[in-house]
C-alpha cells in the first residue's frame, strides 16, 4: 500500500548517455496513487516496459529518484521493495503443482501454512483454477500458466503495487476479455495499484483509471480514457487512440476559422495566443467529421469501409486525406460529397501540441 | 495406378549406401557372432560351439566368469564414481561462468581446450605428471606424506583415473550445462527475484528442472564413455596393480590378443554391446518420456 512517486527517472542502456536520443526513458515526474489502476500505453520500444522494471526494481535507472511513500528505494533490489510482477509469456515452476506456484511468494516471505492456505484458494477461486490446484502446472495450457503467473502476482495482498507486462498477449481473445474483466474486479476487491504495460488501447482504456500515453521515451500524456479520446494533448495521443486515428490536417488559422486550401472551416474557439502560423495543424476525430450529400466543403470519396453499426469513409478535402462518419441515413455515396466539422471537437495542434482556444 | 512407369533408379542411390554398411558394420559385426558360437584350433578350422561360450561368460564360478563378473562391476562402479563427480561439478561450473560480455568467448574455449586433446596424449601427459619420483602430481602428494603410488597402490590407481576422466571430461558436462542454462529466459530469473526466492530455491525450482534434458544427454554421453574406457588406464595403469584398474574393455582386449582365447572374447564383447545399447535404450526412451510430459 503506497504512493509511487517518480522524481525525475530516466534511463539509458548506454553507460555515458550524451544526448536526450541515448535515453530509452526521458526523464518524467509522475505520482502513481495508492488503490488507482493505470495504464502505461505506447508501441513496441517506447520505453513503457523500462519504466516499469525500474518501477520493480529489475532496473536501476541511470537518472532520478523512485519514492515509496517517502521512502527513497532507487537503489533497493527487487526483493526488498514489495512488488508483484507479472510477465509477458507466463513463468510458472515446472516442478510444482499448481497451489505450490501461487503460494510460493508467501512462502519465501515465511507466512504461517494456514495462511498461506487461505490466501492461495481466495487467490484460486478468484482466478476460477481452484479444479487445478494439484496438477502439476507444467501439463497446463499456455492460457491456465498465465493465470497461474497472474495468481503469484495477486497473491500477495502486502505489496506496494502489482505491476503486469502485457499480460495478455499468449491469451486468446475470447479469454483476453473475461480475465480483463476479471483484473479490474480483483483491481476493485483488492484495492491496489496496479500498473498495466500494452500496447493495445482497448486493453488499456478498458483497465485503467488513468492511462499514461508513451511515446519516444516520453510520456506524452497522462488522463483519463475520456479525456484521452476527447482532448488528446499531443498529436500522437490522437492518431494512437481511436480506431482509425484522429484526422490531422495542416491549416492555417486565422481567427476563429480555419483555411485547408481554399477550404474555409469554423472552429469552436479562437486563437490569439498563435503567434507564429508554421507548424499549425487541425485535429478532429472522424466520428465528428460527417458525410452529407449537399451543404460543406466537397471532397472526393476513395473508400468506404463498412463496420454495421457504423460507416467510415476515406476521402479526401484538397488533396489531404480524412476519415470522416458517413451517416446511416445516406444510402449511397457518390464520388463527390460534402463532409461537415463538428466546430466544438475541431482541436488546434502547433508543432504536435495542442493550443488552448479562447470561446469566441 | 496403371500406367504407372516402372522406375527403380533409386536403387542406385541406395545400393552404394547398402554396400558400404554391409561392410563397415554388418560384416565384422557377424564374424564376431560367428566366432561366438564356434571353437577353433587354429588354421580356420571351426567346429560348432552352441552357446557354451556365453554360458561360461555369464557363470561367474567358472573362471572366465568371474573374471568377467569382476571387470563388469569394476566398469560400472567407475562409471558411477565418474559421472558422480562430473555432472555436479559440471553444473557447478557452468553456474559460475559469465552470462555475457567478453569473458564468455574465453572461459568457453579454455574449459574446452581437455577435450581437443586425444586420449593416449592425456593418458601420457597423466602418467608422467602421476609419477611419484619426476611428476609434479605425483612428487607433491609424495612430498606432503601421501602414500601415493599409481604403480603399487590401488586406492592410487583408482583416484588418478577417475581425475584424469574428470579433467578430461567434465567441460563436456559444463558446456552442455551452461547451454542448458542460457536457454532459461531472463523473466524466470525476474520472477523469482519479485517472488522473493532465495539462490537455493531458483537453482532447484527454475535451473534444475530447465537442465533435466540436457543432464540427461550429458548423463548417456559420459555414462557410455566411461563405459568403454581403454586408452587412460591402458597408458597410466596398465590396468593394475593387479587387475584393480582392468576393466570390461583392457580385459577383453587382453582375452582377444594376449590369449588368443577368441570364442570367449568374442561373447564377452557381445555380451559388453548389449549393455551399451540397452542402457543408450533407456536414455533415449527416458529422454522421448520427457519431451512428451514437457508437451501433455
Amino acid at each position: 500500500m503506497a504512493r509511487i512517486t517518480l522524481d525525475g527517472i530516466g534511463h539509458a542502456y548506454t553507460s555515458h548517455p550524451r544526448s536526450d536520443a541515448d535515453y530509452a526513458l526521458k526523464p518524467l515526474h509522475h505520482v502513481w496513487e495508492q488503490g488507482m489502476a493505470y495504464a502505461l500505453l505506447g508501441p513496441s520500444g517506447c520505453g513503457k516496459t523500462t519504466l516499469l522494471n525500474i518501477i520493480s526494481g529489475l532496473i536501476i535507472p541511470s537518472a532520478g529518484r523512485l519514492l515509496f511513500d517517502d521512502r527513497d528505494v532507487t537503489r533497493l533490489p527487487t526483493e526488498q521493495r514489495n512488488i508483484a510482477q507479472v510477465f509477458q509469456f507466463p513463468v510458472i515452476y515446472d516442478t510444482m503443482t499448481v497451489a505450490e506456484n501461487l503460494a510460493f511468494p508467501l512462502r519465501n516471505r515465511k507466512m504461517p501454512k494456514a495462511a498461506i492456505q487461505a490466501r492461495v484458494a481466495e487467490v484460486a477461486a478468484m482466478l476460477e483454477l481452484t479444479p487445478d490446484l494439484h496438477r502439476r502446472a507444467r501439463g497446463l495450457t499456455a492460457d491456465a500458466k498465465q493465470k497461474v503467473s497472474l495468481g503469484r502476482g495477486l497473491v500477495r495482498s502486502d505489496v506496494s503495487a502489482v505491476l503486469f507486462d502485457e499480460p495478455l498477449t499468449v491469451i486468446d481473445p475470447a479469454l483476453k476479455w473475461e480475465l480483463r474483466s476479471k483484473l479490474k474486479a480483483v483491481h476493485r476487491a483488492l484495492d491496489l495499484l496496479m500498473i498495466y504495460v500494452t500496447h493495445d488501447q482497448t486493453e488499456a482504456l478498458t483497465f485503467a483509471d488513468r492511462v499514461v500515453v508513451m511515446n519516444d521515451g516520453r510520456a506524452v500524456q497522462i488522463g483519463t480514457p475520456e479525456e484521452l479520446f476527447e482532448r488528446p494533448e499531443h498529436t500522437f495521443v490522437g492518431y494512437f487512440i481511436g480506431s482509425p486515428g484522429m484526422n490531422l490536417l495542416p491549416a492555417r488559422i486565422s481567427g476563429n476559422r480555419a483555411y485547408i486550401g481554399s477550404n474555409e472551416i469554423s472552429l469552436g474557439a479562437a486563437y490569439p495566443t498563435l503567434t507564429e502560423t508554421t507548424n499549425l495543424q487541425i485535429g478532429i476525430r472522424p466520428d465528428f467529421v460527417t458525410l452529407s450529400s449537399t451543404g460543406g466543403a466537397e471532397v472526393q470519396v476513395r473508400r468506404v469501409d463498412d463496420f454495421g453499426r457504423k460507416r467510415l469513409a476515406h476521402v479526401t478535402l484538397g488533396g489531404l486525406p480524412l476519415v470522416a462518419t458517413v451517416p446511416l441515413d445516406m444510402p449511397s455515396v457518390g464520388t463527390a460529397a460534402c463532409v461537415n466539422f463538428d466546430a466544438s471537437h475541431v482541436l488546434v495542434y502547433q508543432n504536435d501540441i495542442r493550443v488552448e482556444g479562447v470561446a469566441a | 495406378m496403371m500406367d504407372k512407369p516402372w522406375n527403380n533408379r533409386a536403387w542406385l542411390f541406395v545400393l552404394p549406401v547398402l554396400a558400404l554398411v554391409l561392410f563397415s558394420s554388418i560384416v565384422p559385426m557377424m564374424t564376431v557372432v560367428n566366432y561366438s558360437l564356434q571353437d577353433s584350433m587354429g588354421v580356420n578350422n571351426f567346429f560348432w560351439n552352441g552357446d557354451a561360450w556365453f554360458r561360461d561368460l555369464l557363470d561367474p564360478s567358472t573362471e572366465i566368469g568371474a573374471r568377467f563378473a569382476d571387470a563388469l562391476l569394476r566398469t560400472f562402479a567407475f562409471s558411477a564414481a565418474a559421472l558422480a563427480v562430473e555432472v555436479p561439478l559440471g553444473i557447478a561450473i557452468a553456474l559460475c561462468l559469465p552470462r555475457r560480455g567478453w569473458a564468455v568467448g574465453i572461459s568457453l574455449v579454455i574449459i574446452a581446450l581437455p577435450m581437443l586433446i586425444p586420449w593416449n596424449v592425456v593418458g601420457t601427459i597423466w602418467q608422467i605428471f602421476a609419477r611419484a619420483d619426476i611428476g609434479l602430481f605425483g612428487a607433491a602428494l609424495t612430498g606432503i606424506g601421501l602414500p601415493y603410488n599409481v604403480t603399487q597402490d590401488s586406492v592410487s590407481a583408482w583416484v588418478t583415473i577417475v581425475v584424469i576422466d574428470v579433467w578430461h571430461w567434465t567441460p563436456l558436462v559444463i558446456l552442455l550445462s551452461y547451454a542448458g542454462l542460457r536457454a532459461i529466459p531472463d523473466a524466470y530469473y525476474q520472477a523469482a527475484r519479485i517472488d522473493g526466492a532465495s539462490r537455493w530455491a531458483v537453482f532447484v525450482n527454475i535451473e534444475l528442472p530447465k537442465l533435466q534434458k540436457v543432464l540427461v544427454i550429458a548423463v548417456l554421453l559420459r555414462f557410455m564413455q566411461t563405459f568403454m574406457i581403454y586408452t587412460e588406464p591402458v597408458v597410466v595403469t596398465g590396468g593394475g596393480p593387479g587387475s584393480a584398474t582392468t576393466f570390461l574393455s583392457i580385459d577383453l582386449v587382453k582375452i582377444a590378443i594376449g590369449q588368443v582365447d577368441v570364442g570367449s572374447a568374442a561373447a564377452m564383447s557381445l555380451v559388453y554391446y548389449i549393455i551399451i545399447l540397452t542402457a543408450c535404450w533407456i536414455f533415449f526412451t527416458i529422454m522421448t518420456q520427457l519431451d512428451r510430459r514437457r508437451d501433455a
